[in-house]
C-alpha cells in the first residue's frame, strides 16, 4: 500500500497538497467562529450532489418541466426528499452567506491584503442569489412562473438595452420553452461553473493570506487537522440537521399548480427576495428605475468599495453601520411585506385558491388517464371542480348564489337577485321551488321579476305555487311524484341510484304532469312542454330534459330561446350568444353545478 | 511539553502561550486527539449520507418499475398474410407509460409475420438479439439480416447463421388466431447479447 502511494506521490505530488490542506496553521488554535466557510462549502457540496441527481430526472420544456418535477416529487423513490434537501439547502445557504459576510466585516477580514478575496466572496454571494433566482423558475409551477416574471420584467426597465436584454434572457418575447432551456443552462451549467472557479480562487487566496485570527489567542497554534476539521464537521452536521428538519417540517419543497399564464396567481418571490419586492412598492411610475436598478447598484458598489473605505480612520465604523443598516432594512422590509400580506384578504384568498389548485392537480395527475402529452396545465383548465366555481364567481354570482355564497366560499357582494343554484336539478331543490313558503324567497324567485314584492303582479308560476298551499295529503304525494319525474330529467350523478329505484314513481309523476294534481285546476302541461311535446306558451320553459347537461348548456347560451323563457326572460344574459363564455366554459360551470367531476376511486373499497 | 504528536510541518511558536491543562498530559492528549480524528472521519462520512443516499435512491428508481406482463395485441387479419412463406412486417401498437406521460395506442415495436403453407404462423421480433439493431428481410438471400454487425437468421426457424455474431436466433413471439381470422401476437422485448432468450420486464 505504501509503495503504491509512494508511486502515486512521485507522479502527482499529492502528499504535499494534502499536507498543505490538512496542516495549515491556525494561529491561536481552533475556534468555532471559523466554521462559516466550511459550512458554506458543505452546502455547495450538497447542492452539487443533489442537483446533479435532480438533473437526471428533470426535463426543461414548458410541457414537461412541471410534469418531470411532479414525477420526481410524487412518484420517484425518495424524490421528495432529494428535492427537499436541494430546496432547503439553498435557503440555508443564503442565511449562511449573510452571516459569513457579517463576520468578515466585523472581524475586519476584508482589509489589506484580503481585498480581492473579499470581492470574490461578494461575487459568490451574488452567484448564489442568481442560482436561487434561476432555480425558482425551473419547476414551472405557478409560484416560480409568476415570481420570476416580475424579476425578468425588472431586466426590461434597464435603460437603452432593457428590451433586447429581456428577450435574450427569456429566449423570446414571452415565457416558453427557451426560457426554461436558458434558465436551466444558467442554473446547472454557467453559474455552477463560475461558482467553482470563484470558490477555488476564494479558498486559494484564503490559504495564501491565512486565517484572519481572532485575538487574543486562547491557546497555542494548531494545524487545521484534526481539531478545526472536527469543528467544521460538527458545523456541517448542524447544517445537514437543519436542512432535514426543514424538509420534514414542511413535508418537502412545495410544488404549486403548473404554470398557466391565463390563471392569476398571487406572485411573491421567495423570502430572501421579499425585501426587494417590498422596496419596489415605494417607487411609482418610472421611479422603478431607482428602486430596481440605481439604488441596488449603488449599494452593491458600496459593498465592493468597503475594503478601501475601511482603511480610512472612521471607515471601518462606517462600513459596520452601513452593513447593519442594510441588515435592519432587509429584516424590516421583509417583515412589512409579510405583515401586509397577512392582513390582505384578497391575497389570503388567492393563496387559498392556489393551495386548492396545487392539491387538485395532484389528484388529476394521479388519475388513470394520467398527464396528457401536451402537459398538465390542461388538466386544471378542463376540470369542472376547479374552473366551475371560478367561472361562477366571476360571471354568475352577481345575481345567483351558490349555497348563499359566491361559489368560491365568499360572501356575495350584493343580495342575490336570482335563484340559488346549489343542488339545482335535484328533487330537494325542485321540492323547495314548488313550496309556497320558499318560491318567493331569495333562494328561488324572490329577487326576480317573477315576484312582485309589493304583492300582486306575480308570474303565473309563482301564483300556481302559492295556490298549492292548501293541498290535500294525496295532492302532496302527487306533487312529490311530479317533482321526482321532472328531477329525473336532470340525470344527476348523485341521484342515479334514487332515480333507478323509483322508476315506477317517476312514471306516475310523468303521467300526473299531463293529468294534473288532485285539487289543482291547471296541469303542468298547460304551460310547459313535456316528454317531447313543446310548451304551449313561448314564455314558459320546456321541461323535457330539464337541467340535464345539454339543457343547462343551451339555457345558459341563450335563455331567451323559445325553448326556455322566450320574451319572458328576466335579466339572464345570453352568455353563449354574446360570447361572454365559451361553450367549454359553460360546460365546466354546468358540470360543476351538476356535481360531475373526476373523483379518485378509493382503492380501499372492495 | 505536549504537541509532540503534532506534525513537524506545523509552526510551533507558542512556547510563551499558556497551555491548557488537559494538553499537558501526553496520554490524555493522545487519546483525545485520536477521538477527535475518529470522530471527524465518522461524522464527516455521516454528514454526506443524506444528500447522496437520496440521490442514489432517485437514481435507482427505474429498477423498481416493471413493464408488467405482456398482453396479446391484435396485429392484422389472416387474409393479409400470403401463404408463400414471404414474411411481412407489422408495427405493434399498444398503450405506453413513459415516466409521467401515458401514450395511448402508440407504436412500441415491430414484428415479422410469416404464414407457412401448412397454415402455421411464425412471428419474430425485428430487434436483433445480438445488440438490438433492427433486422430486415432479404429477398435475395431469403433470410433475415441485421445491417449493423452482419448477423443473418434463417427464414424458417430464425436460427442464426454459423458465422453470425449473434449469440441466439431471432426472438419468436407467441401467436394466436382469434375471432375467425384475426392474428394476435404477444409482443415482448428480450435481453440482447446473451444466448438465453430472457424477456425484459
Amino acid at each position: 500500500m505504501n509503495a503504491l502511494l509512494g508511486w502515486l506521490d512521485q507522479r502527482t505530488g499529492y502528499k504535499k497538497i494534502v499536507n498543505e490542506i490538512l496542516f495549515e496553521n491556525i494561529p491561536g488554535g481552533p475556534r468555532w467562529r471559523y466554521i462559516w466557510g466550511s459550512a458554506l462549502t458543505f452546502c455547495i457540496f450538497v447542492q452539487f450532489a443533489t442537483g446533479i441527481m435532480l438533473w437526471m430526472a428533470y426535463s426543461p420544456s414548458s410541457q414537461t418541466a412541471w410534469e418531470s418535477v411532479y414525477f420526481i416529487q410524487e412518484e420517484m423513490n425518495a424524490g421528495w426528499l432529494l428535492r427537499g434537501i436541494h430546496h432547503y439547502a439553498a435557503q440555508l445557504m443564503t442565511v449562511l452567506l449573510i452571516l459569513h459576510l457579517m463576520q468578515v466585516v466585523i472581524d475586519k477580514a476584508y482589509t489589506a491584503p484580503r481585498e480581492v478575496n473579499y470581492w470574490f466572496g461578494l461575487g459568490l454571494l451574488f452567484l448564489v442569489m442568481a442560482l436561487s433566482l434561476t432555480g425558482y423558475l425551473l419547476p414551472w409551477d405557478q409560484k416560480g412562473y409568476w415570481a420570476t416574471k416580475v424579476a425578468t420584467n425588472m431586466v426590461a426597465i434597464t435603460p437603452v438595452i432593457g428590451e433586447s436584454l429581456q428577450k435574450i434572457v427569456i429566449g423570446g418575447a414571452d415565457y416558453g420553452h427557451h426560457t426554461l432551456t436558458r434558465f436551466f443552462a444558467l442554473h446547472a451549467g454557467v453559474l455552477p461553473g463560475l461558482l467553482i472557479l470563484l470558490i477555488v480562487a476564494h479558498i486559494y487566496l484564503f490559504r495564501r493570506h491565512g486565517i484572519k485570527a481572532k485575538k487574543p489567542f486562547r491557546r497555542a497554534d494548531t494545524p487545521f487537522w484534526p481539531e478545526q476539521v472536527f469543528r467544521d464537521i460538527v458545523a456541517a452536521l448542524a447544517v445537514m440537521a437543519a436542512i432535514l428538519a426543514l424538509v420534514l417540517w414542511f413535508g418537502g419543497a412545495h410544488l404549486s399548480a403548473p404554470a398557466d399564464p391565463a390563471e392569476r396567481y398571487p406572485a411573491r418571490p421567495d423570502w430572501y427576495f421579499m425585501f426587494l419586492f417590498q422596496f419596489l412598492k415605494y417607487f411609482k411610475g418610472e421611479g422603478v428605475l431607482w428602486g430596481g436598478i440605481y439604488i441596488p447598484a449603488f449599494i452593491v458598489g458600496l459593498l465592493f468599495l468597503m475594503p478601501f473605505i475601511g482603511r480610512w480612520k472612521q471607515g471601518h465604523r462606517f462600513n459596520l453601520i452601513f452593513l447593519y443598516t442594510l441588515l435592519v432594512g432587509f429584516v424590516y422590509l421583509t417583515y412589512i411585506a409579510y405583515a401586509k400580506d397577512a392582513k390582505d384578504e384578497e391575497f389570503q384568498f388567492a393563496q387559498e385558491q392556489a393551495r386548492k389548485d396545487a392539491e387538485r392537480i395532484r389528484v388529476l395527475a394521479k388519475a388513470p388517464a394520467g398527464i396528457p402529452q401536451g402537459g398538465a396545465t390542461s388538466l386544471l383548465r378542463s376540470d369542472p371542480y376547479t374552473q366551475g366555481p371560478k367561472i361562477f364567481a366571476d360571471k354568475c354570482a352577481s345575481c345567483h348564489a351558490y349555497g348563499g355564497m359566491d361559489g368560491l366560499g365568499r360572501e356575495l357582494k350584493e343580495p342575490p337577485s336570482a335563484p340559488d343554484l346549489k343542488g339545482v336539478g335535484s328533487r330537494e331543490w325542485l321540492a323547495g321551488f314548488v313550496d309556497p313558503d320558499q318560491i318567493a324567497t331569495a333562494k328561488y324567485f324572490g329577487g326576480t321579476h317573477f315576484v312582485d314584492r309589493d304583492g300582486g303582479n306575480q308570474s303565473r308560476m309563482v301564483e300556481y305555487v302559492m295556490g298549492l298551499r292548501d293541498l290535500s295529503p294525496s295532492g302532496q304525494e302527487e306533487l312529490a311524484k311530479v317533482v321526482a319525474a321532472v328531477s329525473a330529467q336532470a340525470e344527476l350523478k348523485s341521484q342515479k341510484g334514487l332515480d333507478e329505484a323509483d322508476s315506477d314513481l317517476i312514471q306516475e309523476g310523468s303521467d300526473l304532469f299531463w293529468d294534473g294534481i288532485t285539487g289543482v285546476d291547471e296541469a303542468c302541461i298547460d304551460c310547459h312542454g313535456w316528454d317531447g311535446e313543446e310548451s304551449s306558451e313561448s314564455r314558459t320553459p320546456d321541461l323535457t330534459g330539464w337541467m340535464s347537461r345539454e339543457y343547462m348548456i343551451e339555457f345558459i347560451k341563450n335563455p331567451e330561446h323559445p325553448r326556455f323563457y322566450g320574451s319572458g326572460n328576466d335579466r339572464m344574459p345570453a352568455y353563449g350568444e354574446e360570447g361572454t363564455l365559451t361553450v367549454q366554459q359553460i360546460g365546466l360551470v354546468v358540470d360543476w353545478l351538476r356535481g360531475e367531476w373526476y373523483e379518485p376511486v378509493d382503492e380501499q373499497m372492495p | 511539553m505536549a504537541h509532540t504528536n503534532l506534525p513537524e510541518k506545523t509552526k510551533l511558536e507558542n512556547e510563551k502561550e499558556p497551555i491548557p491543562e488537559e494538553d499537558a498530559k501526553p496520554e490524555n492528549a493522545e487519546r483525545r486527539e485520536f477521538m477527535i480524528k475518529a470522530g471527524s472521519v465518522c461524522l464527516g462520512g455521516a454528514v454526506a449520507i443524506p444528500p447522496i443516499a437520496a440521490g442514489i435512491a432517485v437514481l435507482m428508481d427505474p429498477l423498481r418499475r416493471k413493464q408488467g406482463d405482456a398482453d396479446f395485441t391484435r396485429v392484422t387479419l389472416l387474409d393479409a398474410l400470403t401463404e408463400d412463406g414471404t414474411p411481412k412486417k407489422f408495427t405493434i401498437y399498444a398503450d405506453k407509460q413513459d415516466a409521467w406521460n401515458k401514450f395511448p395506442n402508440t407504436a412500441i415495436g415491430a414484428i415479422y409475420l410469416c404464414r407457412k403453407s401448412d397454415g402455421k404462423i411464425d412471428a419474430f421480433n425485428v430487434v436483433c438479439p445480438h445488440l438490438g439493431c433492427a433486422v430486415v428481410f432479404r429477398e435475395s438471400e431469403r433470410d433475415y439480416y441485421c445491417p449493423c454487425h452482419n448477423s443473418a437468421f434463417d427464414l424458417e426457424t430464425g436460427t442464426q447463421a454459423p458465422d453470425s455474431p449473434s449469440a441466439r436466433g431471432l426472438d419468436s413471439l407467441e401467436v394466436k388466431v382469434e375471432n375467425e381470422g384475426e392474428v394476435w401476437v404477444k409482443f415482448q422485448n428480450f435481453q440482447p447479447g446473451i444466448a438465453d432468450k430472457k424477456a425484459i420486464v
